[in-house]
């Protein structure tokens, strides 16, 4: 047996041995193991999550040989759960696997007391559950989260926060910047003064003389950059160098976006505190998983409105920069504090998402248009959004999926048309249409799932949970659409 | 809902797309069988690495219909790879990746025949290449990509109009992640850019400068590179480091503790010593699969016309919510390795030692130690020793007649450049044009001999 260690090393330099032991005491339940579910699965299992339970009550045919890797001719007419879970345990032997073979939508209407027993189980422990609904659909499909709140311990985006504050520096800060002299004589001291700190001070100065606000026009933000110039006192100061490349944080709004504010703005939507089982009108429910272990809720925006003075909490790292050995560390210990100090009053917070009803029975209208007539997507995102879910409604009203089986497709295609006219106008969306192009694709793929995005969907849906249950790193937000034709995919917020 | 005889067959799925007509479709796709079958049985496709991309290409691949494929890798399994090379299992370790990986493929995909080859891909031969229809990349070197992608561009020729002809047209799809981000790339030499073109997607490594590690670390990575870089040659005297040797990394981990402690530095671990002094990439199954996925797609896109094409740059990244993004590059018209080749001219007297000598002066190419090929014929290898050996006595010739008394022709030179202070293996194309034959005019060019 391989020292664990050693086995996860690669991925235990990305979520450390926190993330490692959190992924190890998730269990996650499968519902559907096609190829998107499986894939997805896999990913995990190679991770090393805790445990996994597969349900499906289908026996696996000889097309499942063509798209799925964890079935074999060997498999053909045994229980497909079965097949997929002894595939992955393969994979690892420190994860338990286990499967039922049943229906996942008859587990839940006729013995609920099994199923929501397990669900009860996970829920009394860790107060939620989490969905993920993975599922590919020809050369489309999509990855929506379903969770009621969510906190990310250790967000790690890999670059540096552009925001160093440098223009809004907090009290320790800016004590810590009064207690350097730029002019000083000393030119060992003068090369190694960060440019953290020169730009802090600068911008107080600026500030000062200019009735409290900071460069914006360009003739000022040259200006700027002059003066910083003439504080070098040697050509090789590279510390006045990197203030000088920088110095457009210090021209940056204080505060976050526009955009993030348009954000938090938006998501003040109560929240149904059900949240749902299963997007669609049944048909393939491909792939829905509930990983475990996952608590609270992505916290940020509420942090900005309440805490942080019209600031995103502080991320803590800074770049490495020119700098003598004990400033960049007093630094470095500065930042690291504000962003402890912030992530504490952040766990307080909950923010809240849309729930997928919600999504679902009243998209947000504005949004909705907008990426109808995105011209930059060319709306094939947004059009195989509203296709996937004409495409349930058809199989609710037909009994099959348009074009799922040869002849009747011209058929099929006038009643798919008619069918996401009628879905875009309950929507709210009188008069919009999709393009024949697009319909026509969405027959011609016939319900059917491809390996390759199969497996691209289970990998996005993988990762998604993750980041769930390890609490670092950003989740995404709204529903994922895939776009396989040029892969001009998008993250619709619905 | 009854089953139809489609339903079936193990290309249920994938029968939707190669055997119906569509609308947002490539060009020359022609739905049918026959192409379903063709896929399978003519195209062949080379995967360029068995780690943790090339795995999942290679199932992806075998998944979406193409039954002919190779491998190349020359590395063998570690348990670091078992986290994300999922066709490895804990007893392959110390095997080449490419045999076992070819393998379980096989083992679970009936009718897909896989041939491994553990070697560099430096070894293989021109011919070798010419031989696919598509080679997919599924690499983790700049080196290894920057060769490969001379290699297909090789094989490019351009028309009269300067338009690359569409029959020497070798496609590569590439694919690169590094933790939570990816890329995914289609390269059509001659249409879109070649990897060189853009090379400067991908910036050389930063080196921490020598004066930072001695005198003013601020980072657990300075103490460790001052203990690695500087600390270790000062005590071993002429001892080289060796990063596989367990006691000179743990002599380069306590060192670099003492320093950090020194300098009051946190952070230094040895899981992050191994990472610095072995530039460790973090690597997770999620996002291989997500990338070589969408290299599939694409080989198959290509290889069928089934749908349109990526254009031709997608990066994803999940890092902080979920990014994608396509980006439209375009070439560069002067591209050494993708354009109609590097002008030489040269007069009618020069012997294939001189011409050699040259190369390693010129200015764009810089070439040393160069074995050169015209028309797939050999003039001189640099190696293996037999094959030196042949081909020495060809040195004293006049290169000119060696190439059959051509005015203009196409060489291909073999040989290594350094970059950044590393050497390593480049394949250029030449253009020889020889000075006063068949009204061939004597200019005066920058590249001449
Ligand atoms: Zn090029």
């Amino acid at each position: 047996m391989a020292e664990p260690k050693t086995k996860y090393d690669r991925q235990l330099r990305i979520w450390g041995e926190q993330g490692q032991a959190a992924l190890e005491k998730a269990s996650i339940c499968l519902l559907n193991c096609g190829p998107t579910g499986s894939e997805t699965l896999k990913n995990l299992v190679l991770g090393g999550v805790g445990s996994i339970t597969v349900i499906d009550g289908s026996k696996v045919e000889v097309g499942d040989l063509g798209n799925n890797f964890m079935v074999d001719e060997s498999s053909v007419g045994q229980s497909k759960a079965k097949c997929v879970c002894a595939f992955l345990q393969e994979l690892n032997d420190a994860v338990k696997a286990k499967f039922i073979e049943e229906y996942p939508e008859a587990l839940i209407e006729t013995t609920p007391s099994f199923f929501s027993q397990f669900t009860l189980v996970v829920a009394l422990r860790e107060a939620n559950v989490m969905l993920i609904f993975a599922r590919s659909y020809g050369l489309t499909g999509f990855v929506r989260i379903s969770l009621k709140e969510h906190s990310v311990i250790e967000s790690k985006p890999d670059h540096f926060l552009d925001d160093l504050r440098l223009n809004n520096p907090w009290p320790e800060l800016r004590r810590f910047a009064e207690s350097i002299d730029l002019d000083t004589q000393d030119s060992v001291a003068h090369k190694h003064t960060p440019y953290v700190l020169i730009l802090v001070k600068m911008a107080e100065q600026w500030a000062k003389s200019h009735g409290g606000s900071l460069p914006s026009t360009r003739e000022e933000k040259k200006e700027f950059k002059d003066l910083l110039k003439a504080k070098m006192v040697a050509m090789d100061e590279d510390n006045y160098k990197e203030a000088i490349e920088a110095s457009f944080k210090v021209f940056a709004p204080r505060g976050i976006s526009p955009d993030l504010q348009q954000i938090l703005n938006d998501n003040r939507a109560e929240v149904d505190s059900n949240s749902s089982d299963f997007w669609g009108d049944g048909g393939c429910s491909e792939g829905s998983f509930i990983p475990s272990g996952i608590s609270l809720l992505h916290s940020n925006l509420e942090f900005i409105a309440n805490q942080g003075g019209g600031e995103a909490p502080l991320e803590g790292s800074i770049p490495d920069m020119t700098s003598s050995t004990e400033l960049y560390v007093n630094l470095q210990n500065i930042y690291q504090a504000k962003a402890e100090a912030d992530f504490l009053s952040i766990e307080q917070r909950v923010c809240r998402y849309r729930s997928i009803e919600d999504e679902f029975n009243s998209p947000i209208l504005p949004e909705l248009q907008k990426y109808l007539t995105d011209e930059d997507y060319s709306s094939v995102a947004i059009g195989f959004y509203i296709l996937i879910r004409a495409v349930d409604r058809f199989a609710a009203n037909y009994n099959s999926f348009p074009g799922q089986f040869d002849g009747g497709m011209d058929e099929d295609i006038s009643r798919l048309k008619t069918t996401a006219v009628g879905l875009l106008s309950d929507l709210g969306c009188n008069g919009s249409t999709l393009t024949e192009d697009l319909i026509n694709e969405m027959c011609r793929f016939g319900a059917s799932e491809l390996h390759a995005v199969a497996a691209f969907i289970g990998g996005i849906a993988s990762q998604e949970v993750i980041k769930l249950i390890t609490r670092q790193f950003v989740p995404m937000s709204g529903t994922f659409v895939f776009n396989g034709i040029d892969h001009k995919s998008q993250l619709l917020s619905l | 809902m009854a089953e139809t005889p489609a339903q079936l067959s193990r290309s249920r799925d994938l029968d939707k797309l190669l055997l119906r007509p569509g609308n947002l479709i490539g060009a020359n796709f022609e739905p049918g069988e026959e192409l379903r079958d063709d896929i399978g049985k003519y195209a062949k496709v080379l995967v360029l690495g068995a780690g943790g991309l090339g795995c999942e290409l290679l199932k992806d691949l075998a998944l979406s219909g193409f039954q002919n494929l190779e491998v190349i890798d020359m590395d063998r399994i570690e348990v670091t790879n078992l986290n994300r090379q999922f066709l490895f299992r804990f007893e392959d370790v110390g095997k080449p990746k490419a045999e076992v990986a070819a393998k379980r493929v096989m083992e679970r995909v009936s009718g897909v025949n896989i041939k491994p080859h553990y070697c560099r891909i430096e070894d293989k031969e021109l011919d070798f290449y010419s031989d696919f229809s598509i080679i997919v990349l599924g690499l983790d070197s700049i080196e290894a990509r920057s060769y490969i992608n001379a290699v297909a561009c090789s094989f490019l020729e351009y028309d009269s109009d300067d338009n690359a002809r569409e029959e020497t047209i070798k496609p590569m799809v590439d694919g690169g992640t590094e933790g939570f981000k990816g890329h995914a790339r289609i390269i059509l030499p001659g249409v879109t850019p070649c990897f060189e073109c853009t090379i400067w997607l991908f910036p050389p490594q930063v080196k921490f400068p020598l004066c930072t590690l001695a005198e003013t670390p601020r980072t657990a990575a300075h103490c460790i590179e001052y203990a690695h870089l500087i600390k270790w040659d000062e005590v071993h005297s002429g001892k080289a480091f060796d990063p596989d040797e367990a006691e000179h990394m743990k002599w380069v981990y306590n060192e670099a503790v003492k320093r950090a402690v020194l300098f009051g530095i946190p952070g230094v671990t040895f899981s992050l010593t191994q990472g610095v002094v072995k530039n460790i990439i973090p690597a997770i199954a999620s996002t291989n699969a997500i990338i070589s996925a969408a290299c599939a797609l694409e080989t198959l896109k290509l290889a069928s016309g089934c749908s349109k094409t990526l254009s031709n740059y997608l990066t994803y990244n999940g890092a902080e919510g979920l990014h994608t993004k396509v980006t439209e590059f375009v070439r560069d018209k002067d591209c050494l390795v993708c354009g109609p080749g590097v002008l030489i001219e040269l007069e009618t007297s020069i012997t294939l030692q001189k011409f050699i000598d040259l190369l390693e002066e010129h200015p764009k190419l810089l070439l040393s130690k160069a074995s050169v090929t015209h028309q797939g014929n050999n003039l001189y290898m640099q190696a293996p020793p037999v094959l030196e050996e042949m081909t020495r006595s060809n040195l004293n010739q006049v290169l000119f007649d060696l190439m059959g008394k051509t005015a203009k022709s196409i060489l291909h030179v073999t040989g290594t450049t350094s970059k950044n202070d590393k050497k390593f293996s480049t394949l250029r194309k030449l253009r020889v044009v020889f000075k006063g034959v068949d009204g061939v005019t004597d200019m005066d060019t920058a590249g001449g001999a």
